[in-house]
């Protein structure tokens, strides 16, 4: 019994192991920029670490389970009272307390790494691109370049990015699992998140967070390059892309699914990013916060009254 | 025609209409039998106006089972829909209103009638009381929250269901796009349910403090009333906030109010945290007395007492608080920034450790004792470490940057699953069989319960670990479909497999009822497991009374003690028994709570403004209402006495 016991873990473990480092690695296993890198590692310490949990706890059950079952005793045993005893429950509480230590301390380091500039990208000014979500597409805005395109993604390899997320209508999550984890982007606040791909290639990336309908299909195709071949597409566009106009723009956020399309110009010119988030020192976005602030009042202030009316 | 429109179904399918057919003609057979036979008086006076703890706690526990068949099909449905890529067994409409229901029905109408049912049963026997504190309430609990739930399930038949997930997130639920009356049905249906469950709240808490029998103090409570307790706590703070937020979001959606709407200074964020500072402790609403009846059944099939009492109490105090702590671990990916987020992820982690600390006394209470493999027990011990595994997943995702990875993906799904199946799920069939002989006086059949639990977790293993490795690959969850290209089609197949295989063991739980109510002996006696605790005590099947006279206790075992150890549990003599009149007011009133929720998930005002006024008048009547309960006599209880003792021994 207890080598066939062993004999499951083993296979248990071997199946594992291959399954998450095999030849077709699983795409969060098999990062291409340093955010998905770090959080690979994470993902794969914790799972060797947990998986020790696991398998002590099973072996002492399985221990306790064979030695004290009714078949193995004499007929006459009777189990004795044991109240429990301080020693014991220190382990018990010290172990999984230092393994809660290590890990937090992990976590936190991880924490503010992906949530900076990659590691390694730290000399060179980000590319910062606008990524909003309408129902179901993307719109990718590149302000410095000024170009926008719809539900593709051509950025350099090499350099960091910083996305600036936002959604017209539900929540939704922007995510490249190969490049990195995921961010919501909403719909009154602009999120921010810091990724970079190391070499150049073709990554999937999705909306992973339910939006409606349509959301099973909001996908969209992402290409690093080399900065040459980046600057290449860059003035490619700019030679044969149409511009972007407010009614184009109204047309492409009409919910429904689309294929890819180019533009010059962003639409950033006329619907800027809801940019009011907090803790910015903007006056401005302080101001119009404000009104609604007090819109809002006023509007509850109305509502009592119609209450002591009734 | 605009008026009758809004009843329609706005997406309806062969299934839906097949339902819809099946649905009636259940409805009708129930009606003509009950007729046939004569039995709507017995269910009127029986049933319907009781207020006896234990018939509630059934009550409670008929809806659970049959919720759980709807979840369940609901679940099936899904796994096939996403076994192959570019399924069209259902649309994304319907698969979206599938998973939407699912999760509602399983958490809310399913897991919580369930552990509410073993409140219902076990505290008072547990702590020798004759009934709950408020035996009234406790009715209007039952009748609201059964009220609610048929009010959410007859939305996919008429109206349409909610289909923005069972966190209903704002925006996706406002008006703006969710245009159907699905999301009204979320929010007046759970409000309503809601208000039943804070009321159990309330009366258990009172019931506990204030009715335990004389010499049990709190340290010598069973631990599933200690569980009881602080669910109950946990209960009454965390409920609230799902009151006001499913008022706030009824008051968005029906009165155009901006508290989530995408302008005029709405807040999407402010659902998802409210919605989480509700949900999260509510998952441990769910899993505590899970653990409580686990301490029961591996303390009496150890045949040994629990390990570490005081440290099972502390460990449930502290997780308790700590739930309170961690709601913001269901978003990361919100954008709070590394410190928040940090200090969330400490959080989180932090309660692994008051939970390792209740496995490592599971696995202490069996040592050096006397294990038997009965049905509960292998339940128990099938929980351990499939419980243990679902547990560490939740430590990989408590660690907030790699969750960028999981979040949103089948990890997730595997994940909360792993918990909850084997952590809840088990802890309900395993406590279902327990209780069983005690509740209905015969045992259901050990050799089918042991196959149930074994068949359901071999497809447990094979429907919900293939999801933590198609997460790794990228499948997001929610999705109705997938491409060939994404390679998720084998590991989803085997998903699909593994959840046949749980419908399976739950066909075989359904048919263990019946061959047990046909076959197995009734000459069992009052406590058939050699168990411990008080609710063994008293005769089976339990008197209205539950005692005839209110035990003495001494200590976390009073019942074994009397057995083992010359403890005398019953001193004195038998004194005539105050008991409260039965009421038919909770349940008139529900419905008419029913047709308020009706009224305002379709803004038809005028019945909704009559219905209140009914509602307000009941309250009105029952507080001038004069009703002091009546007494059982002496006679009549020595009576019942002699002939449950002569019928058992």
């Amino acid at each position: 019994m207890k080598l066939k016991m062993k004999w499951i873990l083993l296979t248990m473990v071997i199946t594992i192991s291959t399954v998450l480092t095999g030849c077709e690695p699983l795409l969060v296993l098999d990062p291409k920029g340093p955010q998905a890198k770090t959080q690979a590692d994470d993902i794969m310490l914790s799972i060797w670490l947990m998986l020790g949990i696991v398998i002590v706890v099973l072996a002492i059950l399985v221990f306790v389970l064979l030695k004290y079952r009714a078949s193995n005793q004499p007929k006459d045993y009777e189990p004795p009272h044991i109240e429990g005893s301080p020693i014991v429950e220190a382990i018990c509480i010290g172990i999984p307390i230092i393994i809660v230590i290590f890990l937090s301390i992990v976590s936190v380091k991880s924490n503010y790494e992906v949530e900076a500039t990659p590691a390694g990208y730290e000399d060179q000014e980000p590319l910062v691109i606008y990524a909003s979500s309408s129902n179901w597409k993307w719109h990718f805005s590149y302000p410095e370049e000024n170009i926008e395109t719809v539900n593709y993604l051509y950025i350099p390899a090499d350099r960091a990015i910083e996305f600036k997320l936002y959604s017209y209508g539900p929540i939704t999550s922007f995510w490249i699992p190969q490049l990195g984890g995921q961010k919501y982007a909403m719909s009154d606040m602009v999120t921010t998140l810091h990724l970079a791909a190391d070499a150049p290639g073709e990554f999937s990336g999705r909306n992973a967070n339910f939006s409606g309908a349509g959301f099973a299909e909001n996908t969209f195709e992402v290409t690093a390059m080399t900065p040459a071949d980046y600057l290449d597409w860059v003035e490619e566009v700019h030679e044969t892309a149409p511009a972007l106009t407010e009614d184009k723009f109204e047309e492409l956020l009409e919910p429904g699914h689309l294929g890819r399309s180019t533009y010059t110009g962003t639409h950033l010119e006329f619907a800027p990013a809801p940019e009011h988030d907090h803790g910015s020192t903007d006056n401005n976005t302080n101001e119009s916060e404000h009104e609604q602030h007090n819109e809002h009042e006023s509007h509850d202030s109305d509502e009592h009254s119609e209450h002591t009316n009734h | 025609m605009d008026f009758f429109d809004r009843f329609a179904v706005p997406h309806p399918s062969f299934l839906i209409y097949a339902s819809m057919v099946g649905i009636g003609l259940t409805m009708l057979a129930i009606v003509v039998g009950i007729t046939y036979f004569k039995k709507w008086g017995y269910l009127w006076r029986e049933w319907i106006t009781t207020v006896d703890h234990k018939r509630i706690g059934i009550m409670y526990l008929l809806s659970a089972l049959l919720m759980l068949f709807r979840g369940g099909v609901d679940a099936v449905m899904m796994r096939y829909q996403l076994s192959m890529p570019e399924n069209t067994f259902l649309d994304s409409q319907h698969y979206n209103e599938v998973f939407s229901t699912h999760g509602v029905v399983m958490i809310l109408f399913m897991a919580m009638p369930f552990i509410i049912f073993f409140f219902n049963y076990l505290v008072p026997l547990q702590i020798g009381a004759r009934d709950v504190a408020f035996p009234r309430l406790n009715a209007l609990s039952f009748w609201l929250f059964f009220m609610g739930m048929g009010l959410f399930n007859i939305s996919f038949i008429v109206g349409g269901s909610p289909d923005a997930g069972w966190t209903s997130y704002f925006p996706l639920a406002g008006n703006e796009f969710s245009t159907s009356v699905g999301t009204n049905y979320y929010m007046i249906a759970i409000q309503i349910a809601g208000i039943g469950t804070l009321m159990t709240g309330i009366n258990f808490i009172t019931t506990i403090l204030k009715m335990r029998a004389p010499g049990m103090k709190l340290m010598k409570m069973p631990m599933f009333t200690w569980s009881a307790f602080i669910a109950n706590v946990i209960i009454v703070f965390a409920f609230p906030v799902l009151t006001v937020l499913l008022a706030m979001g009824t008051m968005d959606r029906l009165f155009g109010t901006n508290f989530f709407t995408t302008d005029n200074g709405g807040m999407d964020m402010l659902w998802a945290n409210l919605f989480w500072v509700w949900g999260h402790p509510e998952v441990y609403i769910l899993i505590l007395p899970a653990f409580g009846l686990y301490s029961e059944i591996i303390s009496t099939f150890a045949r040994r007492n629990l390990y570490g009492y005081k440290s099972m109490v502390a460990s449930m105090v502290v997780i308790s608080l700590l739930s309170f702590f961690v709601w913001a671990h269901h978003f990361f990916t919100m954008g709070q920034g590394p410190l928040a987020n940090s200090i969330f992820s400490i959080t989180t982690m932090a309660i692994a450790v008051p939970t390792g600390v209740k496995i490592f006394n599971w696995l202490f209470t069996l040592w050096k004792g006397k294990i038997e493999f009965t049905t509960p027990m292998l339940y128990s011990m099938l929980f351990i470490p499939l419980f243990t595994l679902g547990g560490v997943t939740g430590v990989m995702l408590a660690m907030s940057a790699a969750d960028y990875q999981y979040h949103n993906t089948m990890f997730l799904v595997a994940h909360f699953h792993n918990v909850i199946i084997p952590g809840v799920v088990y802890a309900m069939l395993a406590g279902l069989t327990f209780y069983w002989p005690k509740i209905f006086g015969f045992m259901l059949n050990e050799k089918l319960g042991k196959w149930t639990a074994w068949l359901l977790s071999v497809g447990f293993v094979l429907a919900f670990i293939p999801m933590y490795i198609t997460g790794l690959d990228g499948q997001a969850r929610r999705m109705y479909t997938y491409s060939e290209s994404t390679g998720f089609s084998a590991m989803n197949m085997v998903s699909f497999i593994g959840a046949a295989i749980m419908a399976i063991a739950f066909v075989l739980l359904v048919y263990n009822i019946y061959y047990s109510i046909r076959y197995s002996p009734r000459n069992i006696g009052s406590d058939p497991w050699d168990a411990r605790s008080l609710e063994w005590a008293t005769h089976t099947p339990v008197p209205e009374y539950n005692f005839a006279i209110t035990p003495q206790v001494e200590s976390t075992q009073p019942f074994w003690d009397s057995k083992k150890n010359g403890h005398q549990l019953f001193k004195g003599d038998i004194e005539k028994i105050h008991m409260p009149n039965n009421s038919g007011l909770p349940f008139i009133m529900s419905c008419i709570f029913f047709v308020f929720g009706f009224a305002m998930i379709f803004s038809i005002w005028p019945l909704a403004i009559i219905t209140l006024i009914g509602i307000l008048g009941c309250l009105a009547y029952r507080s001038f209402e004069k009703d002091h309960g009546r007494y059982i006599s002496v006679e009549e209880i020595k009576e019942t006495e002699t002939r449950l003792r002569g019928a058992k021994k």
